[in-house]
């Protein structure tokens, strides 16, 4: 009978604490496998539900009544989408104002490879942009007409934004001086035919389109 | 601070050390977890019956963990209830297996738990100084109860509502006050959208806040007076000259160690029904619960979920509501007497006679019995036959005063028997 | 005369039809009822191919009242392997897209006029019900000229549905026998079903027409629970690891009771 209870210290060294280690070691790491295995489940789960991600289907919609100097916002996956037709004309004046714009190349925004151009869209005449300022969310305002009286003689025309007064040009590129960092966002988009705008897929067009 | 001295709770320096030590002379975490788990000496000879407790414990951690997740997603309301269950199921990332893990997970706790209550019976477990942790754990028993009562009703089912009607009906019987309490616990004239909401508050927040501080409380007194063992010895009667019991062992790691393998075991289990048959033959999800709730429908059969129809079998056997609904109670509580109706000299079955022994077979027999008669319909045989075991079962607990002190008993060994 | 005499021996020659062609899993046509009861649908989920048709037939023949209010198009588009080209062509009701749940073009108040109550949802039919009983259900309707829909049936007696099916199966006749009650009290007699005789043939053949129910009752079973052959193969995975983690845990125990004596 030990009288230090059940352990006993003089036993027979069966005892192999390497043997043990290693068990340790094996048995610990295949529970941590597991529990990493067992939470993607609980993480995978926060990700959108397919309710979420057919309603942020793409949308479809028609430009035909959409006039020059207009603009319409339609939804799209929970965010405003500023439709705007421009005369294209006004397109050969954005390179004018460059030096006042913090970021004339579209280097640090968001936007597809097709809209990472002068005119930050794949037509001239129709500019698709995110309408949330990229300073903190709020909405921006049209102000299209060029020598606007609120903006200044020199304003070429394009957005403003009520809340802390950044401003951006007719191809959402922000200028000097405004609290956003940089240019308004473009959704991926494209067109079918000359008059319906999908936004939010990138396979519409037929193959080999321009 | 590395060189302070063992400080006040008289642990090694080298848990004093950095930023662990900053928050050990602050808060004694390794203190606590040291005089809990490492000097806290159980008994060596636990068998097969004594891996329920820690089963019981992971079996909460899982419902609160994937009921935690379900409430993001689930809608409560009777418009939205059913939907969003269905929502859960097919549309969110492995909401299937959430819900899955969650329904098979209740039945898999109250397995756990009966087993639990069972070895208690088999070791005497219950009885001094053990009573008031069994009282304690019988309280779990009836928050789980209630907690399981309530969760059925939230995905709004037919069966979920005719449930929540019957249940309800039988507060009814109370004498005086029950018609009134019964539409107070409603909130409504009949089990309605109110009902519903006020159910998933109890079922999400309350019971499981009490639950909680019960599962403590058990854990707290179980540590106080030490567990029971097979063989119904107290080990602290017989310590070393460190004041270790001669019987015991270290809880870590040997039984941390040994537990481990237990839940090993159990998610196995789990993770068949939940993979491969989930409803578990309509006994874990029941057929009725995939129609919406029907007022003007009641399912046929109807019966309660398998861990209440033993009780169930007892209330229908009983052709006056009032007493039916008694009787029931009393079948649920007779557990909580169990320190004072046994008045045996020993406490393990192992030393006990074979009256005890036949008892506690026939309280076995009548529980399945019973369990299996309250998911048949109510007609014949099995309303007689539920009248036959309901009487055996009621026996085994108040015949015990009896029986327990006429009964033979062996001589307890001095020491734990223990087969390496 | 000649058409006198067709009719003749078509109806001589319905019992050899029925005869000849037997509904799976049933006895055949003599002393012994029909056991329809027993009949079961014998589906396999994880066949796709058998999803893809009983998808096509549930569109042709059922959603005209029955709504599917938990599945969307796509997904069953995308489960069952079906190109959305197909989809949008084939199974997309009008008035809906791909994304859409898959809806009736019936409204609910039309239903409820027409047939006395608006046809259930069927997306959870085969969880709440079973499989075998809307396999049983869509093989018993019989005719009954008695009823506003000429029809009844024998897994749901009194069904407000029309026996939609029967151009394909044909229309059939039940025939009950006289037997004695099951209590065997009185000379009271109950009538009890024995066979079902062809009225009128079908466009397809009985076992074709078995097969489509089968893979109508497959197509149910599927949609009542989307993710099911995906869950029990994750199940395999998951069961095996779970193996591997208790061998482990059982051998470090074993290794650690080496202590203890």
């Amino acid at each position: 009978m030990s009288e230090i209870g059940a352990i006993a210290d003089h036993q027979q060294p069966e005892i192999d604490p390497s043997r043990r280690k290693f068990l340790t070691v094996a048995t610990g790491a295949t529970a941590a496998v597991g529990v990493v295995l067992a939470a993607v489940p609980f993480v995978a789960s926060w990700a959108p539900s397919e309710r979420a991600r057919a309603l942020g289907a793409p949308l479809e919609v028609d430009l035909s009544k959409l006039q020059v100097g207009q603009m319409i916002t339609p939804i799209w996956r929970l965010s405003p989408i500023y439709i705007v037709r421009r005369d294209p004309g006004t397109i050969d004046l954005l390179p004018k104002h460059d030096n006042e714009l913090r970021d004339p190349k579209s280097e640090h925004s968001i936007q597809p490879p097709y809209a990472r151009n002068e005119m930050r869209a794949r037509r001239a005449d129709v500019l698709v942009l995110i309408g949330i300022c990229t300073h903190l969310g709020c909405l921006p305002r049209q102000f299209f007409d060029a020598g606007d009286p609120v903006l200044g003689a020199n304003w070429p025309g394009g957005f403003l934004c009520p809340c802390h007064g950044s401003r951006f040009d007719l191809a959402g590129r922000v200028f000097n001086g405004s609290p956003a960092p940089t240019n308004l966002s473009v959704p991926p988009y494209d067109f079918r035919g000359q008059d319906t705008l999908i936004i939010g897929s990138e396979d519409v067009a037929t193959k080999g389109a321009a | 601070m590395a060189h302070q001295a063992a400080g006040k709770h008289g642990y090694p320096a080298a848990a004093r050390v950095g930023l662990w030590g900053w928050i050990n002379q602050r808060l004694p975490i390794d203190a606590f977890l040291r005089s809990q788990v490492v000097e806290y000496y159980a008994p060596k000879n636990f068998n097969i019956w004594y891996f329920f407790g820690s089963l019981a414990l992971l079996a909460l951690v899982m419902q609160l963990v994937t009921g935690i997740f379900l409430t993001m997603f689930y809608k409560v309301g009777a418009a939205t209830s059913f939907d969003s269950v269905e929502f859960i199921m097919r549309e969110v990332p492995y909401g299937w297996l959430i819900r899955y893990l969650h329904s098979a997970g209740a039945s898999a706790f109250f397995l756990v738990v009966y087993l639990h209550m069972y070895r208690g019976m088999l070791y005497g477990s219950y009885k001094a100084p053990r009573e008031l942790l069994w009282l304690l754990g019988m309280f779990i028993y009836l928050a789980l109860v209630a907690e399981g009562f309530l969760g059925y009703v939230l995905p709004w089912g037919n069966m979920s509502f005719w449930a929540a009607t019957v249940i309800v009906n039988l507060f009814g019987t109370i004498p005086g006050i029950g018609p009134g309490l019964v539409e107070w616990i409603r909130g409504d004239y009949g089990i309605a959208d109110a009902t519903l909401n006020r159910f998933f508050s109890l079922h999400v927040v309350a019971v499981p806040l009490v639950l909680l501080l019960l599962v403590a409380l058990h854990l707290v007194a179980l540590h106080e007076v030490g567990s029971n063992n097979p063989d119904g010895i107290e080990i602290k009667e017989k310590k070393d000259a460190k004041g270790r019991p001669l019987d015991g062992i270290p809880f870590h790691p040997y039984y941390t160690v040994k537990d481990i393998v237990g839940v090993c075991v159990f998610l196995t289990l789990l993770a068949i029904v939940v993979f491969f048959v989930p409803t578990f033959g309509d006994l874990f999800l029941e057929k009725a619960n995939f129609e919406p709730a029907n007022p003007l429908s009641t399912p046929d059969p109807i019966s309660p979920s398998w861990y209440f129809t033993p009780y169930y079998a007892i209330l229908r056997a009983v052709p006056d509501q009032r007493i039916g609904a008694l009787l029931m109670l009393i079948a649920v509580l007779s557990f909580s007497f169990l320190p004072w109706l046994d008045r045996s000299p020993v406490k393990s079955m192992r030393y006990r006679g074979w009256i005890s022994k036949t008892f506690l077979g026939l309280f076995t027999i009548s529980f399945l019995v019973l369990m299996y008669l309250g998911m048949r319909p109510a007609q014949e045989p099995y309303v007689t036959m539920a009248r036959i075991f309901a009487v055996p079962y009621f026996a085994s607990f108040w015949l015990m005063p009896f029986y327990s002190r006429i009964d033979a008993v062996e001589p307890v060994p001095e020491r734990v028997t223990f087969h390496g | 005369m000649a058409k006198f005499a067709a009719l003749v021996l078509t109806l001589l020659s319905a019992p050899l039809v029925l005869a000849a062609a037997e509904p799976a899993a049933s006895d055949s046509a003599g002393s012994a009822p029909v056991r329809w009861e027993e009949w079961h649908a014998g589906n396999a989920v994880a066949d796709t191919a058998s999803l893809q048709r009983g998808a096509r037939n549930f569109m042709d023949y059922c959603i005209g009242c029955h709504s599917l209010k938990y599945m969307r198009y796509q997904r069953m588009a995308d489960d069952l392997k079906i190109p959305t080209s197909v989809l949008n062509a084939k199974l997309v009701a009008a008035g809906s897209t791909n994304l859409d749940y898959i809806v009736p073009a019936m409204p609910a108040a039309d239903a409820a006029n027409w047939f006395g109550k608006t046809a259930p949802d069927l997306s959870l039919i085969a969880r709440s019900r079973s499989v075998d009983y809307i396999y049983r259900f869509l093989k018993t309707f019989y005719s009954d000229p008695g009823r506003s829909t000429r029809s009844n049936n024998l897994a749901y007696p009194s069904t407000a549905m029309p026996a939609v099916l029967s151009e394909l199966e044909g229309v059939k006749a039940a025939v009950f026998r006289d037997a004695k009650s099951p209590s065997g009290g009185t000379a009271t007699t109950e009538k009890v079903f024995d066979h079902f005789e062809s009225i009128v043939p079908g466009t397809v053949t009985p076992e074709q027409f078995d097969g489509f129910v089968r893979d109508t009752v497959n197509f149910l079973d599927y949609v009542g629970e989307p993710v099911q052959v995906e869950r029990r193969s994750m199940g395999t995975w998951v069961v095996l690891f779970l193996l591997l983690l208790s061998a482990l845990a059982w051998m470090l125990k074993k290794e650690y009771w080496k202590d203890v004596h």
